[in-house]
């Protein structure tokens, strides 16, 4: 088990090792994203701009105005939430190379409850041009994330979280751009997830063998640009999709593949999330329980179609 | 600093930006005239200042426009578009044939600046509040790598009521970002109405000093006194300077000026005919 948040301050102080002209911003957060360990390496490269969301991202597009590619933390709900128009209207309108790395995304926050989880962080990116969205499922996922961040030219936001979750990866992984990932393949339904959701799935595709049906889990770890070739042949195999993610049903990936589905093959769809409401506190395992993301509600889902 | 205008006698300086000026407003009004649409008031009221900086003060080459040691010129106050594309054009970033094209489909010209769309724009904008953030993140981009270019950004009074300018002037400060010089340009006028019975931004002084700036005074229409402010800004160590310069909203044309009005309004044929008179031009209406 390892946080994908860990990935962040590995991951970026190999980048500057190796040379790349990057720089990390932070709101008060540093701590948590573990951008506090960048810090203390290149402490001429990065900027805590204390509780500031707004100015971190508008600091963070000068900078990359002029040449550097800029990360930049805080919390997901503030960065993503408070900064939006600053990511809408200078960031993403002028595809500057504003890579988005803030922690705790989704429910499995935890105990911090509703205002600090995002349920929506997807919906709000999604719909804007240039932004790329990736989803990590683990921390290897995470780190290769972030390394094709660095590579590729505009915004890219990286969902990462709080919590310790188990390995869905090893350390050979490579991460593609806009590939969605069969990670086991099947016959009668598919079950397509990103981040979190990703290890349930595979556990509901182990217990829906166990009654003889065939699941085939996809990992959609790109959001956007998703891979609509991947999600439209496994439907057509399948003929039963179910989504799962920490994020609202609306407007995330059960939103995105409902969008594919619907205009390219119309495809029985249930979509496991959150159902149009807010997170609240709770040790996370007891949250995901409680709002009904779990391996058995996917598993569940499933049946109900078959 | 521009080579041309740099062995300029004062008195011969201050004709030639004066006429700059002229010409940026004459300009702007035309733009705005044959496009039916856009923001007269704020692009009259920063042409002073724009012209001391795009045909004088900054280091620039439009032949290079992405130079890394150009100075930048961020307008935080993107509404007042036609003011810069017009300092830009006459600089030969691009065509003053250009010019015409201002809000029109075939065109970069988009309402407010695109800096993937126009040679010569340093940064996109148009939400107001966020240009001050963008000038220090550049000029920390400078710090790292060693350049000395300079940052200059135009903010509104009105944009002043925005959070992020704020959050911005305090980290700039706190980092002694002292190769950022920021204008305010002090029309006392907003879009609803004068700024002072909107949401009053005073004192603007104590603010900004409280903030950590080292704050000067000019009549932001005469370029002599701007040009010397600019110059005391580029002195200062340890501490960004901010110029607050009380200009007049529409600048130029007397049925134009300090009204609320004219933030965003077009002039039609018959006012565009009396105020390019009143900026000393033969008009070219309809043309
Ligand atoms: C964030 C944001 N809110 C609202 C607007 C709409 N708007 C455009 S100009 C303006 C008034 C600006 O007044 P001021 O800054 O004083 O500009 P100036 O007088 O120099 O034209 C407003 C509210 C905007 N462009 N951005
Ligand atoms: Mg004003």
């Amino acid at each position: 088990m390892k946080a994908t948040r860990e990935a962040i301050p590995a991951v970026l102080i190999e980048l500057a090792q190796r040379g790349a002209d990057i720089v990390a911003l932070d709101a008060d957060l540093a701590k948590s994203t573990g951008l506090d360990k960048f810090a203390a390496l290149y402490p001429d490269r990065f900027f805590d701009c204390g509780v500031a969301e707004q100015n971190m991202i508008g600091t963070a597009n000068g900078l990359a105005a002029a040449g550097k590619t800029a990360f930049v933390g805080g919390f997901t709900v503030f960065t993503v939430g408070r900064a939006w128009d600053q990511l809408r209207n200078v960031t993403c309108y002028a595809n500057l190379n504003v890579k988005i790395c803030s922690s705790h995304a989704g429910i499995s926050v935890g105990e911090d409850g509703a205002t600090h989880q995002t349920f929506e962080d997807i919906a709000l990116l999604r719909m804007l041009p240039t932004m790329k969205i990736l989803v990590p499922a683990d921390y290897w996922q995470a780190a290769e994330m972030l390394r094709a961040a660095a590579a590729l030219e505009g915004p890219v936001f990286i969902r990462i979280g709080r919590p310790k979750v188990p390995f869905v990866y090893d350390e050979s992984y490579r991460f593609e751009l806009g590939q969605a990932e069969v990670l086991r393949p099947g016959e009668d339904v598919t079950l397509v997830a990103c981040g979190i959701t990703v290890k349930m799935a595979l556990d509901a595709a182990e217990a829906l063998a166990e009654d003889g049906i065939s699941a085939e889990v996809i990992n959609a770890a790109t959001i956007k640009p998703l891979d609509e070739d991947t999600i439209i042949a496994s439907a057509a195999k399948t003929g039963h999709v179910v989504t799962a993610e920490e994020h609202s049903v609306i407007g995330g990936l059960g939103g995105a593949v409902a969008e594919v589905l619907g205009e390219n093959l119309p495809t029985p769809l249930r979509r496991v999330g959150l159902a149009d409401r807010y997170g609240k506190s709770a040790p996370y395992e007891e949250l995901f329980a409680f709002f009904g993301i779990t391996a058995d509600e996917i598993a569940a889902a499933a049946r109900e179609m078959l | 600093m521009m080579a041309a205008t740099k062995d300029l006698s004062r008195g011969d300086l201050k004709r030639y930006l004066e006429e700059r000026a002229l010409t940026l407003r004459r300009h702007c009004l035309e733009m705005i005239g044959r496009a039916k649409s856009g923001h007269p008031g704020g692009s009259l009221s920063a042409a002073d200042i724009v012209a001391v900086l795009y045909f004088h003060h900054m280091r620039q080459d439009p032949k290079n426009p992405r130079d890394p040691d150009r100075d930048r010129f961020v307008l935080s106050k993107g509404h007042a578009a036609p003011v810069l594309y017009a300092a830009l054009a006459e600089n030969g970033y691009f065509p003053l044939q250009d010019l015409q094209g201002l809000r029109q489909l075939d065109s970069r010209l988009e309402g407010h600046p695109d800096m993937n769309k126009v040679s010569g724009v340093d940064i996109t904008s148009g939400s107001l509040g966020q240009g001050l953030s963008a000038a220090n993140g550049m000029a920390l981009a400078g710090r790292i790598d060693g350049r000395d270019y300079r940052v200059y950004v135009l903010i509104g009074d009105g944009e002043s009521q925005e959070g992020m300018i704020w959050e911005a002037a305090m980290f700039g400060a706190h980092h002694k970002l002292d190769r950022v010089t920021a204008f305010v340009d002090y029309n006392n006028l907003q879009i609803d109405g004068h700024v002072s019975d909107i949401v009053e931004v005073q004192p603007l002084k104590d603010k900004w000093r409280a903030f950590g700036w080292h704050v000067l005074e000019v009549d932001g229409h005469d370029v002599i006194a701007i040009e010397d402010a600019l110059k005391e800004a580029d002195m200062m160590h340890g501490k960004p300077t901010v110029i607050l310069a009380r200009t007049v909203k529409c600048k130029g044309v007397s049925f134009m000026e300090n009204k609320a009005d004219w933030h965003g309004k077009a002039p039609n044929d018959d006012e565009l005919r009396q105020a390019l008179a009143e900026l000393s031009c033969v008009p070219e209406v309809g043309a």
